[in-house]
Formats: C-alpha cells, structure tokens, sequence
C-alpha cells in the first residue's frame, strides 16, 4: 500500500498558477489572456517587466477594470467585462485583431485547459457531451502566438489526469502548447513528450508521475515551485 | 449624393424574407440595436444572421430569436450571460448553426468584402470544425481552406457618419462593424451623430462611404448591457 498523498491539500491555488505564469512574461511582451482563470494573470506582472494585453474584440494596451458604475459598455474585453483606456489604447477591428494572432505578431497566449496531451495537442473548447456548441477565438489563439501555454489544475475535480498521452475531447489545436502550469507543476511539450521543468516540494516524481497520464521526463535537475503563500 | 434616411424603419424596409443579414457587434459593444428592433418590427423572416454571438436577454438578436425570424445562426460564440432565447431554439430544433472560429468569421467576412472566395488558415485544423474542408501545406505547416462570407444586408452601429457614408467608430464597439460594412450587397449604418460633408477628418474616417448605402441617425442609442441589466424585453 502506497502513502496516499491528498493532492487537495498541498496544490497551488489557481492564484499561485497565474502567479507562477507571470514570472515568465518578457518586458514588453505582447500577451493574449484567456478568459475567465488566466485573466487573473495580468495581476501578477513583476515590477520592472511591462507586458501589453490583445484582447480579440479590437482592444491592445488597455487599463484595469472600471469602478462600478462607472462602466461604458462599448469598452469591453473579450470576456465582456468593462475595461477602461489609459495612454497607449489602439483600437481595431476584428479582422486586424485576428491578424495579430494568426499573424505570429503575438509573444504569448494564456488559455485553460480541458485536456493536454504529449504532443501539445489541446481540448478547451467543448466536453463533447451536446448542449450548444461555442468555440469564440480558441481555435485561433492556438496558432500563431510565439508561446501557447496552458493554465490547469494537475487533475480533474475526480481526481483523473489532464495531461495524457492522447486528448480524448473534441480538440482546439494540434500539437500547439508549448509550457503547461498546472496545481503541481511546470511541464513543457518538447519532441513529442512531456518535459518536467519544476514541481511543488511537498509531492515526489512518483507521485507526481502516478497522476499523470503520460511519462514525465526531466532534462537536467526539477526546480522548485515554489509561489507567494498569500496566494494561497 | 446624400445617403441619409430618416429613421430606422425606412432603412430596413428592404429586407425580405429569408435574407441573410450581418449584424456588427461584440456582444452588445457595437451591436445596432434600433436596426434590429426595427427589422423585428418590419416582420421579414426565415433570416440567416451572422453576428459573433447569438444575442443575450431579450432584446436585439435575442428578440429578433424570440419572435422567430431568425431560420439559421452564423456565428462563433453562441453563448451569454442570458442565453436563454437562442439555447431554447437551438436544443428544440428550430434554429440551424453554424459554428465558426472567431478569427475565421472575420477573415471570411473580410474576404467577402474584399473579392476573395477562399483562403487558407491554421485555424482548426486537425479539429471537428475543419471535418470536409480542403487541407494544404505551405512551408510544412498544414492549413485549412475557408471560403469567403458575403451578405444581403449589413446592420452597422457607427459613431458619426457623413451624407457620403464616412464613418467613424466608438472605442471597441468597432469590432466586426468594418469589414461586415464591406460584405454586404447593401449596407445600413445607424450612427450616433450625423455631420455634414467635412465633418470628418479624412484621417480619421475607418469606414469609407463607398462601403456605405444608408445612414440613419440614431441619436443616443440604446446599449444592450444597460437594456438586459434593466430587464427590458422587445417588442
């Protein structure tokens, strides 16, 4: 009988993720975020390093989210929150602000995860199980980004893996991430298999490995994860 | 030449039954919202609409739903705060979709616009979306073919317009409204203001008159969000 390690209890907050996503954004790099949890990445810039967020509905550089009811809803991101505009908005349309992605002109894009498998290949969009079907800009910010990387819980609320060998929902892209932050770890996608580059101290490679659904290889030593505890 | 009418219901009196109509707008950022009651109001039906989403509450596209006009959704996000018109329709079989990626509905509309029936993109490959659709591979990379998106009618939300058609937007209420004003066969501008020939700074217009047959001042328009937080429902 195996120790039973309660993954529940030492994981990283979704906050200590971003976090963690933060630190590796270059000074004046230019960043799409997804919607809802990697939004939550543009809080954590470290001081000295200035990234400039796209937002697909037609908005570069913008400000932090208004005061309430101080909102003008024909300032809004792609999630359809109230934005404001500080010195340096640009505005374009649609068609523009998909060339940017498709384009390469992006540095980063942060998105969530359903399911990662080895390759890089991703499943964001849709559970595959009916309701009404919606994909928005997924499918478009996967390509082009000079980094794609995935923001995820190391595992489903049932426990099961997310990173796998093969995607087993409907896909967004292929072989398009690049880095995985998960609740554990930071995993790059390298020649087809999964790298580990760090884990949280308080869980072993083999019991990291155990809730993984592919082989995790290392190159060189694992770092540390370690994230600010207020986070937590 | 002077291509001002003089309220909503005159600019959309044309449109007939089973039209295909593009309506600008992100969510409710740029969504012309006295077109679209104006249209319900006109009654034409079996419409195929292309918008980014699938309207929210009850007003706007939501309405033009509820009141069954709508036969068929071009559209990448068909998904609100409120739903539940388009959900409704579409889980009881009454309304077709059309799911297409975000940066694909604007690239085809745009090559619509632009006299360009098809083109190649990354986006989608290997996925559901692309199942039937040409493959090639340029420079080692696999791309999809996409075919352009033209339409009857444009409905377009504007900040100021001249007599000629020149138009200017508001902040990001730009979004598709551009290059949907460049895909149709007729093209209908509500704007908040209209000024005269001049008015505009030619560096500064976004929206070339050649693009534009009909404007319309709507002077303060309504804003989806402050209609739905309001709980307002139209007709």
């Amino acid at each position: 009988m195996s120790d039973v390690i309660d993954i529940e209890a030492i994981k990283l907050s979704n906050a200590q993720i971003a976090w963690r996503a933060a630190q590796d954004i270059e000074d004046g790099a230019y960043v799409n975020l997804g919607i809802g949890f990697p939004e939550m990445v543009a809080k954590f810039q470290p001081k000295g390093k200035q990234a400039i967020f796209h937002t697909e509905n037609g908005v570069l550089d913008f400000g932090e989210a208004p005061a309430k009811g101080e909102e003008d809803w024909d300032c809004i991101n792609a999630g359809k929150k109230a934005i404001t505009i500080k010195p340096g908005t640009a505005f374009f349309h649609h068609a523009d602000s998909f060339a940017m992605v498709r384009g390469g002109h992006l540095d980063v894009a942060i998105l969530g995860a359903y399911q990662v498998a080895q390759n890089g290949d991703l499943a964001n969009w849709s559970t595959g199980k009916g309701g009404v079907p919606a994909v928005g800009g997924a499918m478009d910010l996967v390509h082009g980004a000079k980094r794609v990387a995935v923001l995820t819980d190391h595992c489903t609320k049932k426990g099961e893996p997310k990173l796998l060998a093969a995607c087993t929902m409907p896909l967004t892209g292929v072989g398009c991430v690049t880095r995985i932050y998960t609740s554990l770890a930071v995993v790059d996608v390298v020649d087809g298999g999964f790298v580990l580059r760090e884990k949280i101290p308080a869980i072993t490679l083999e019991a990291l490995q155990a809730v993984t659904g592919a082989p995790l290889g290392t190159e060189g030593p694992v770092g540390e994860l370690i994230c600010p505890e207020e986070l937590k | 030449m002077d291509k001002r009418l003089t309220s909503p219901a005159e600019a959309v009196a044309g449109i007939k039954d089973g039209a295909v109509v593009m309506i600008g707008g992100f969510g409710g950022s740029g969504a012309p919202i006295e077109l679209i009651h104006a249209l319900i109001d006109q009654g034409a039906k079996d419409l195929t609409v292309i918008n980014n989403n699938a309207g929210n509450g009850h007003v706007g596209i939501a309405a033009l739903i509820e009141q069954k006009r709508v036969a068929k959704m071009i559209c990448s996000f068909p998904r609100s705060a409120d739903p539940v018109v388009f959900t409704e329709a579409y889980l009881a079989g009454q309304i077709e979709l059309e799911l297409v990626p975000q940066g694909t509905l604007a690239e085809r509309i745009r090559a619509g616009g632009a006299g360009i029936p098809a083109f190649y993109t990354p986006t989608s490959f290997g996925t559901d979306l692309a199942k039937g659709k040409p493959v090639e591979v340029f420079e080692g990379r696999p791309y999809v073919q996409e075919r352009w998106l033209k339409a009857d009618f444009a409905l377009i939300k504007a900040e100021a317009a001249d007599p000629h058609g020149n138009l200017t937007y508001r902040m990001a209420a730009r979004n598709f409204n551009p290059i949907m004003a460049m895909a149709a066969t007729t093209t209908i501008v509500q704007a908040s203001r209209i000024v005269p020939l001049g008015g505009i700074d030619p560096e500064q217009v976004v929206t070339p008159g050649i693009f534009v047959d009909h404007v319309v001042e709507v002077a303060k328009p309504a804003q989806e969000e402050e209609l739905n937080r309001a709980g307002a429902v139209y007709p």
